[in-house]
């Protein structure tokens, strides 16, 4: 290659490459994501029975439904539960990825099994939680041997107490994944901060709280977001293990029952674009208050 | 910097090609589609060889998959759903002509086959049963001996009495509702065709607005639900049950009962050692001591409209209907007149059980009762007001029996409205 032309075939390539690397991953992103979220927004005007092309224009009228019936919007008192789960898991995954940054005997080993969890399908996850819910099973087994027969109770069976399970469930299955968010961020601080701290007598909670926190900052307010909008749309574990009967039927469940066993593929795609905007407006309420907080 | 761009040239190239192998058109071998993913390795493979032996310019192959009417209803929107398939049951009858082939009159396929009119349109057959599935309870012969059960019941009443001696004189569980699964529970929707007697009663739906009001065959038969769970004749924790193990258990007794099509005869038959043991009852009721039991076609096969090979898959259709066996392998009576009922199905009808089979939609209401059941919410054959039920006889919900019954008439009475408005 000559030098008179290497400085326009640099940037000839330089271009070609970019587009090349961007085609792959706008291509999907195109594809899988906004193209349905266009074809769907047009389904939410429309009654569909899901097959054929006899579809009838029906206007907001999908949209009046759902915001005039109050049945649609009460399942989202079910998400509470998740959502006071969600910050359970977040609490414990930092907890142990700060445990697990230290030098500690076994730390691989505790890593490993604590992100486990997360690389199991959610289907064998929501049998082995049956399997532990269910009467004389796991949970009530262990509780025998603890002498606490006492506190034995029909876990799924109970309205009180079947979403604490569920989100019990929920938290042990996703928990690796803010774990493991958790401590990529932590292992990103320089040990020689750790090394100046003790010198100067730190201890290992004051560590935590002015080198580890401050550091991580960011991936804790990425997990809350993530957190918070995990619990709106809960839809695996409960529809797994209890179909979303017995009082434990989110948001998405519902809108999976309408349009798969409904037909009413209008309604629920209108459905799935008002989750769409709730969580868009809750990311964007979220950003704002972590933004004055840093700003702060 | 040369690799790089070959790669990236490469993948852009080969990213339409991920579609994968597709089988030639128009070459005589087909594919077809089905519910059945655990005969796919074994039954259907030796199927395969006997299809291309007996049609030597013919081959098949089959493509199993679990969630089989949500899968095909959505592939149904493309023209590749295979060239042989089974028609997911909420197809209704105007679709059924823009997507499947007509397989000839309902007057001349009736002389050889039952239940072609279950997937029919303008007195067009599009689909033949795999299989006519009988409508009862089966439920462990030497237990409901041991309770000292002499009779089997004819009242839903007496199907009660019956479930409390074996609670109180057995250690099995009377009743076994399978409600986690969901499914098991759509099985009972099968028997208000049972408690009316009446080949025409589904038709009849679309001209009420209170199909679940007191006497009523919904009200009945769901009564008779809400009756085992709040008796405590049913297991101590619906939400935690297990299909699988269900079978085991009903096999060796630990379960006494369950309201199943007559397809489960054979799997719990070979779920243990006790195959002897299996028994199979019509559902408890009479009409002036007459037993009526439902029985109706299971999946219809039919075959892809789009198909580029008709012939292969129209002579598939027929050998599957009638060379294969299939129905009796699986329980079921066989949808082709020639063939004889399978031995336990025959002991059934020697008790002076009537089947009944539904009668098509008259002209011009088809498919009118499943748009009032879909435009309702109502859900005839999904689980979720049977879910309710159990639940609500649980004591787990604010609602009686008969709020819930109420809440589906009025929900019925203004879809009939909407649906009627149309």
């Amino acid at each position: 290659m000559s030098s008179a032309t290497l400085g326009s075939s640099y940037r000839k390539q330089r271009q070609l490459l970019t587009l090349g690397f961007l085609i792959v991953p706008l291509g999907l992103l195109g594809t899988f994501t906004f193209l349905p979220l266009a074809t769907m927004t047009g389904y939410s005007f429309q009654n569909w029975s899901g097959l054929g092309a006899d579809r009838q224009w029906v206007g907001f009228d999908h949209y009046i439904r759902l915001f005039t019936d109050p049945e649609y919007f009460a399942v989202f008192g079910v998400s509470l539960y998740y959502l006071v789960g969600t910050f359970v898991q977040i609490g414990l995954a930092l907890f142990f990825a700060t445990l697990l940054s230290f030098k500690i005997v076994g730390r691989q080993f505790f890593k490993g099994v604590l992100f486990f969890p997360f690389l199991l399908n959610s289907v064998a996850v929501g049998f082995i939680f049956l399997f532990f819910f269910r009467p004389d099973g796991t949970l009530d087994t262990v509780l025998g041997a603890l002498g606490l027969e006492g506190q034995i109770r029909f876990w799924l069976r109970d309205p009180s107490i079947n979403n604490i399970s569920l989100a019990f469930t929920s938290v042990w299955r996703y928990m690796g994944f803010n774990f493991i968010l958790f401590l990529g961020a932590i292992q990103s601080v320089p040990p020689s901060m750790y090394e100046a701290a003790e010198l100067d007598g730190a201890n290992r909670w004051q560590q935590f709280r002015f080198i580890i926190y401050p550091s991580i900052k960011r991936i804790v307010q990425l997990n809350v977001i993530l957190g918070v909008r995990g619990a709106i749309a809960v839809f695996e574990i409960p529809y797994i293990m209890t179909l979303g009967n017995n009082g434990t039927e989110t948001f998405v469940i519902q809108t999976v029952d309408t349009a798969f066993k409904f037909q009413r593929f209008g309604l629920a795609s209108a459905m799935a674009i008002v989750l769409f905007l709730i969580i868009i407006a809750i990311s964007l309420v979220q950003r704002r208050l972590f933004a004055t907080e840093s700003a702060a | 910097m040369k690799t790089i761009l070959y790669c990236v040239a490469l993948i852009a190239v080969a990213l339409p090609g991920f579609a994968g192998p597709q089988s030639e058109a128009g070459d005589g071998s087909i594919t077809v589609l089905t519910n059945r993913t655990d005969l796919v390795d074994n039954v259907f493979v030796e199927y395969a060889e006997r299809f291309a032996s007996a049609y030597p310019d013919f081959s098949a192959e089959f493509e199993a998959m679990t969630d089989y009417p949500g899968i095909v209803r959505i592939r149904m929107n493309t023209e590749d759903y295979g060239d042989v398939l089974l028609i997911p049951p909420t197809v209704t009858p105007q679709q059924l002509p823009q997507f499947f082939t007509p397989l000839g009159s309902v007057a001349e396929l009736e002389q050889d086959f039952l239940g072609v009119t279950e997937m029919a349109f303008e007195g067009v057959t599009y689909g033949i049963p795999v299989s006519i599935n009988a409508q009862g309870v089966v439920y462990n012969r030497r237990i409901w001996r041991e309770a000292g059960v002499t009779e089997l019941p004819r009242t839903p009443e007496q199907f009660l009495e019956a479930l409390r001696l074996i609670r109180d004189n057995t250690d099995a569980i009377p009743y076994y509702t399978n409600y986690a699964a969901g499914w098991p529970l759509v099985q009972w929707e099968n028997h208000r065709t049972s408690i009316a007697g009446d080949p025409d009663f589904v038709n009849t739906l679309a001209h009420t607005d209170a199909p679940f009001a007191p006497g009523q065959p919904h009200y009945i038969l769901y009564k008779l639900m809400y009756d085992i769970v709040a008796q405590g004749l049913a297991e101590a924790d619906p939400t935690t049950t297990d299909w699988e193990s269900s079978k085991v258990r009903l096999n060796n007794g630990e379960i006494a009962t369950m309201i199943l099509g007559s397809w489960a005869i054979p799997q719990m038959q070979e779920a243990g050692p006790n195959a002897a043991d299996i028994g199979y009852m019509p559902f408890p009721s009479n009409i002036d001591g007459q037993v009526f039991a439902a029985a109706g076609g299971d999946y219809k096969m039919g075959i892809n409209v789009h198909s580029e090979d008709q012939e292969a898959a129209r002579a598939f259709v027929t050998w599957f209907a009638t060379e294969t066996g299939f129905a009796v392998a699986t329980g079921g009576i066989p949808p082709y007149r020639a063939e004889a009922m399978p031995d336990v199905l025959r002991a059934f009808q020697d008790l002076g059980v009537q089947f009944v089979s539904n009668n098509p939609p008259r002209p011009g209401e088809e498919g009118l009762v499943e748009e009032i059941d879909r435009i309702g919410e109502i859900g005839l054959w999904e689980p979720n007001f049977k879910a309710r039920i159990v639940e609500a006889a649980l004591g787990n919900r604010d609602e009686s029996f008969d709020q819930i019954m109420t809440d589906l008439n009025e929900r019925w009475a203004a879809a009939r409205r909407e649906v009627l408005e149309q």
